[in-house]
């Protein structure tokens, strides 16, 4: 069967000779991207894969999965997704009017380039610096914390701390936000000019337009866009580790304390704990391609 | 800085006259472009504020500015810089040295693998950075393939590493660039000149890819300049490791270094901009940190 594929596609391409031959040849230029995903990607996550269904002694077992019961994991869960959700949906609302604002909204268009370019560099400030600013800034002795503190207005009095989970939230959204401009502005500028004057022409209210045109034609890249928001911010360790010291409980931060010293006590759970998250993050990107087949119908 | 930070301030109360004339003559208008201001400056002061609280924490050092005398002087701000940058170079080179050879590949002889491939290179998007660290220790700590049992093994790994979590954008920069030119003519031209696959990869692709190429790779430096998890775990020297345990004894010299880091991250997007002008090849989104 395949050797007849290769024969249909040699033919296209004059100077390759048909025929069976030629078979292992055509496969060997894979070849070096096959052994090297296989050595660092495919091997050490089929080692986790395998590993969450052993118990200690190497022998066959789900214990690793129902362990995943356990309160101090269910609940590293719940505030993974929490924190994840809450700051994909924030952030997409808000990149999506931040974007909406300098590409259709009638701000100056040199706003635009200057906005596009310091989300592609704010997209990528994450991590430990990311961590270090906001508490320079808003931690217990940072700069805007002092100067509310001079005024009158304590934050830290009044419940607010940067080390807690809306704290997390504040800083996630700093990377968030960009993200989101920098993947909803297609989508934007593939709302044409004409389904807007059509819909004026044809006497509806600006509400219409977006309630019947603009808004089901951005949906999907909506919620795309947003999908992959949410996957961006489950999959985040350092920014939290910098931020709490490890001690909010996160499912990154569980893994990573598993990592430096066995804190379950038990190798096949904390391969599991992995197991979960990449199972989650599978769901988020499989959802992410449906709704990507489905904006690409529209916008062109 | 700060003034753009205030701006939003006043910006309020002169709202209100124009929008009241405004709303007389063209109903709406008006009110809607200064909500639409007031959206894009509140982004912009909080986009701005953690970078004034930096810097301003950063110049309360005493004496002034020795935050930043003090990097220079720290061996270690330079060895750890350093290292990071020769791992990003690595990476570079691995990935671009897989990621053209492949693409080049699979659409001119087996378009029929183009799935198959798509989905290892959207791999890293599903398995994390914290979960590859975890998966690439477990599996190598031990015999047959001890990797970190030694210090050049140890960065092998974390090499080998960033090159997968490079493969999502590398791939796609790539692809892209290669659907714009007849690769099918090219390759058959180099051919009947005599070319090897060698040569038509190094001497007739490669050099159409530059501005992919380069993307992809100022992107990856960028990228594993700032990367902490997998340094971190992998016990290296990297910058970002080092940048995390500044704080407990030189909290102003760790303020100053964030913001080179940004700054450093500036730079590489800057020239991804430059070189994205007038190309269709638009690399941004990476995976999580």
């Amino acid at each position: 069967m395949t050797g007849s594929v290769v024969q249909m596609n040699a033919q296209g391409a004059p100077t390759a000779r048909p025929g069976r031959r030629r078979f292992g040849r055509t496969w060997l230029g894979l070849a070096p991207f096959a052994i090297f995903s296989t050595l660092f990607l495919l091997i050490p996550t089929a080692y986790l894969v395998v590993g969450s269904f052993q118990d200690p002694a190497g022998d066959l077992t789900l214990q690793n999965y129902a362990d995943l019961s356990d309160p101090v994991i269910t609940n590293a869960y719940a505030t993974s997704l929490e924190i994840s959700l809450v700051t994909a949906v924030a952030g997409g609302v808000y990149g999506f009017l931040m974007a909406y604002a300098v590409i259709s909204a009638g701000l100056p268009r040199r706003l635009r380039s200057g906005l596009m370019t310091f989300s592609g560099v704010a997209s990528n400030f994450a991590g430990i610096p990311l961590a270090l600013a906001f508490i320079f800034t808003i931690g217990r002795t940072g700069l805007l914390t002092t100067f509310l503190d001079s005024v009158g207005i304590r934050p830290y009095e009044s419940g607010f701390s940067l080390y807690t989970k809306v704290g997390l939230e504040i800083v996630y959204f700093y990377f968030q936000l960009p993200l989101m401009i920098l993947i909803i502005a297609p989508a934007i500028d593939g709302l044409k000019q004409e389904w807007r004057e059509a819909s004026e022409n044809m006497g509806a209210t600006s509400r219409q337009y977006w309630r019947y045109v603009a808004l089901p034609v951005l949906m999907p890249s909506l919620l795309g866009a947003m999908i992959l928001l949410f996957g961006n911010a489950f999959g985040a360790q350092a920014t939290a580790y910098q931020l709490t010291g490890g001690f909010i409980n996160l499912v990154p931060l569980l893994i990573g304390n598993q990592l430096s010293g066995d804190v379950l006590h038990n190798v096949g759970l904390g391969y599991a704990l992995a197991m979960g998250m990449v199972a989650i993050l599978g769901i988020t990107l499989i959802a992410y391609s449906v709704l990507q087949r489905r904006s690409e119908r529209w916008l062109r | 800085m700060t003034a753009d930070v205030q701006a939003g301030a006043p910006a309020i109360p002169a709202a209100t006259p124009t929008a009241a004339v405004a709303t007389a003559g063209r109903p709406r208008r008006a009110p809607w472009r200064i909500l639409w201001w007031l959206i894009f400056l509140a982004g912009v002061a909080y986009f701005t504020l953690p970078l004034v609280g930096t810097l301003a924490f950063s110049l309360r050092a005493i004496p002034p500015l020795s935050a930043y005398t003090d990097i220079l002087t720290d061996q270690q701000f330079f060895t750890s810089l350093g290292y990071s940058f020769v791992v990003g170079l690595l990476t570079i080179v691995i990935s671009i040295s897989l990621m053209v050879p492949t693409a080049f590949w699979v659409r001119l002889r087996m378009p029929r693998a183009r799935p198959a491939v798509e989905y290892i290179t959207l791999l890293p998007f599903v398995v994390p950075p914290i979960v590859l660290v975890f998966a690439l220790i477990s599996t190598y700590s031990h015999p047959p393939l001890p990797f970190t049992h030694t210090d050049i093994g140890s960065t092998a790994l974390l090499v080998c590493g960033y090159v997968v979590l490079s493969f999502p954008y590398m791939y796609r920069a790539v692809d892209v660039g290669l659907r714009s030119m007849d690769i099918r003519a090219l390759t058959e031209a180099s051919q009947s000149l005599g070319a090897n696959w060698f040569t038509i990869l190094t001497q007739v692709i490669l050099p159409n890819l530059r501005v992919a190429l380069l993307s992809g790779a100022f992107l990856t430096l960028a990228i594993v300049i700032g990367e902490f998890t997998m340094a971190n775990y992998l016990a290296r020297p990297a910058f970002a490791p080092y940048l995390s345990l500044l704080g407990s004894n030189e909290p102003y010299q760790q303020s100053a270094v964030a913001l080179v880091s940004f700054g450093l991250t500036w730079v590489a997007m800057g020239f991804i901009t430059i070189l994205g002008r007038g190309s269709r090849s638009k690399i941004a989104v990476t995976g999580a940190r």
